[in-house]
């Protein structure tokens, strides 16, 4: 077996049990943000080069000129931004926040006493969670309603609403796993102590076990976010206004133009990046300030 | 030993407990009396934290029965805050709740089970705290304090419940030797006050001390028992005579 140890360069070979340097790692659902923080913040610029470059790799084949194809993009770029990246900002907010609120329900229904409770929550936790998220969307979107009744007062319901509630099932499932694990993260002798004192089981859970992993919670919260966030786009797919679906058709009001198309995606992809970025950093960064001490 | 009333108020009758296959517990009886010291020593494993783990009902037994000031333990519809309010517990790794200072770890209980007044509470805390010799400590956080003061603390919490017994799980087997004695002088403290203390301990030099009466666990059962002077002195069963000759 070929170990490496710590302050040693060269691979050592030796079949003795060897107690590896402890590592403090990301968090096992950290892949995404532990990815994303991982690049350098020029990135960024790296992405929108292809925007930048494109048009002198195609301008040779016709005559749309590179000043053309980013005038064009330059005037559609407030239109894009308000109408479309905002949709995408607003869609996640509203699906992260239906999904934490339900995902807290559940994952406290996974730790229930009641048997039937923690099955049920279990088998919905486990369905969400596994399930593509597109289908989640297309189920949602065709088998809701577009309008409610609510005491005679007709509601509509506008597909980017259906396109939150399609995401923020994933999202529900996940957050449910997220306050599970933390919970399950805090040590059995804290709720031992807590009830030699007569402390009842909610006492004990809400004043006692939820704040100390509360904040540990927060990175895995905080990169489903931003996974979420990502996935938007597939709203597009449905037809839901958001920046995928305004570049599209704001390309062909442009005459479809094929020197547009890497532009306009590259722009869409930076916006993305420079929004998710950040968040990335910072849970990685929280994830190492609140890593478990005990 | 003179003052001590003859009121049974923890009382273990044939109490038999399993983990699965393995019978920790084969049939153990003792009788506590109010104001009395016991210490329970043993080998590792013999079923010594389980046994009182079971008076507090942090374990379940499968038989026997045990009543602790009056309420059956071993009752299907045990109300077991009830019974807690009445027992304090300390244990091996303190537990105190990392996320409160001292002063809150005390004063938590009292205010959300017990539902009294919180300046009352705090009046009591402080005193509490300087009675474990932490005055100063009250804002640290239990990260801040060493072993032996978290301890105290420990004590102090379960104290400020005002229970009728206290039940006292290896406290000082993850401390310190230094830190050892000080925590001891607190139970010793709290022992002279005449409270009801029931300790699993590795100490002999405190059991022969402080102790009134001193059962030993060997395998789930209580192999011998006695007043401290007899005990370590005049032990018959000669598991008893092997331990102590280890162990002292």
């Amino acid at each position: 077996m070929v170990t490496r140890i710590p302050g040693i360069t060269k691979p050592t070979a030796t079949d003795l049990p060897v107690l590896k340097p402890f590592l403090p790692r990301a968090h096992p659902v950290l892949h995404t943000s532990a990815w994303l923080a991982g690049f350098s913040p020029w990135m960024g610029l790296v992405l929108f080069l292809p925007l930048m470059l494109w048009p002198f790799a195609s301008h040779a084949a016709g005559n749309f000129t590179i000043i053309d194809a980013f005038g064009t993009l330059w005037n559609w770029v407030p239109f894009l931004l308000k109408s479309g990246f905002l949709f995408n900002v607003i869609i996640s907010v509203f699906a992260m926040l239906i999904g934490t609120i339900a995902g807290i329900v559940l994952g406290l229904g996974q730790i229930s006493k009641i048997t039937i409770t923690r099955r049920i929550s279990w088998f919905i936790t486990q369905l969400f969670r596994n399930s593509p998220w597109l289908v989640l969307l297309f189920i949602v979107l065709l088998a809701f309603p577009f309008e409610i009744t609510v005491f005679g007062v007709i509601i509509m319901i506008p597909d980017w609403m259906k396109a939150v509630i399609g995401l923020s099932l994933p999202i529900m499932a996940n957050i449910s796993e997220i306050v599970r694990g933390a919970i399950m993260s805090v040590p059995t002798a804290q709720w031992e102590a807590a009830e030699s004192l007569a402390f009842s089981r909610q006492q004990i859970l809400w004043r006692i076990i939820l704040p100390q992993c509360f904040k540990r919670m927060i990175p895995p919260w905080m990169n489903w976010y931003a996974i979420l966030t990502m996935a938007t786009p597939l709203c597009s797919l449905l037809g839901v206004e958001e920046i995928i679906t305004l570049s599209r058709q704001a390309m062909e009001a442009e005459n479809n133009h094929p020197e547009l198309l890497v532009p306009f995606y590259s722009f869409a992809l930076g916006l993305f990046f420079i929004y998710c970025y950040p968040i990335a950093r910072m849970t990685m960064y929280l994830e190492r300030r609140y890593a478990v001490k005990i | 030993m003179t003052s001590k009333t003859t009121e049974v108020i923890v009382s273990i009758k044939d109490v038999h407990k399993s983990f699965g296959d393995l019978e920790v517990l084969k049939g153990v009886s003792l009788d506590v009396r109010k104001g009395e010291v016991i210490c329970i020593i043993g080998p590792s494993g013999s079923g010594k934290s389980t046994l009182i783990r079971c008076i507090n009902a942090l374990n379940d037994i499968q038989a026997g029965t045990i009543h602790v000031c009056g309420i059956d333990v071993t009752d299907p519809k045990l109300q077991k805050l009830e019974l807690r309010k009445r027992v304090g517990m300390v244990f091996q790794q303190y537990n105190l709740f990392p996320h409160k200072t001292a002063l809150e770890n005390i004063m938590m209980a009292p205010t959300l089970v017990l539902n009294e007044d919180k300046e009352t509470v705090r009046t009591r805390a402080f005193a509490l705290m300087q009675k474990v010799r932490l005055e100063g400590k009250e804002n640290a956080y239990p990260g801040e304090l060493s072993g032996g003061q978290q301890q105290r603390v420990a004590i102090a919490r379960s104290l400020a419940m005002n229970p009728d017994v206290m039940l006292f799980d290896e406290v000082t087997a993850a401390l310190d030797p230094e830190t050892v004695k000080e925590v001891l002088v607190t139970i010793k403290d709290l022992a002279q006050e005449g409270m009801t203390c029931i300790l699993v301990t590795h100490e002999m030099g405190f059991a022969r001390e402080v102790a009134d009466h001193i059962y030993f666990t060997d395998n789930g059962v209580i192999v011998e028992h006695g007043p401290p002077k007899t005990f370590f002195t005049k032990a018959k069963d000669p598991r008893t005579k092997e331990f102590l000759s280890q162990i002292l």
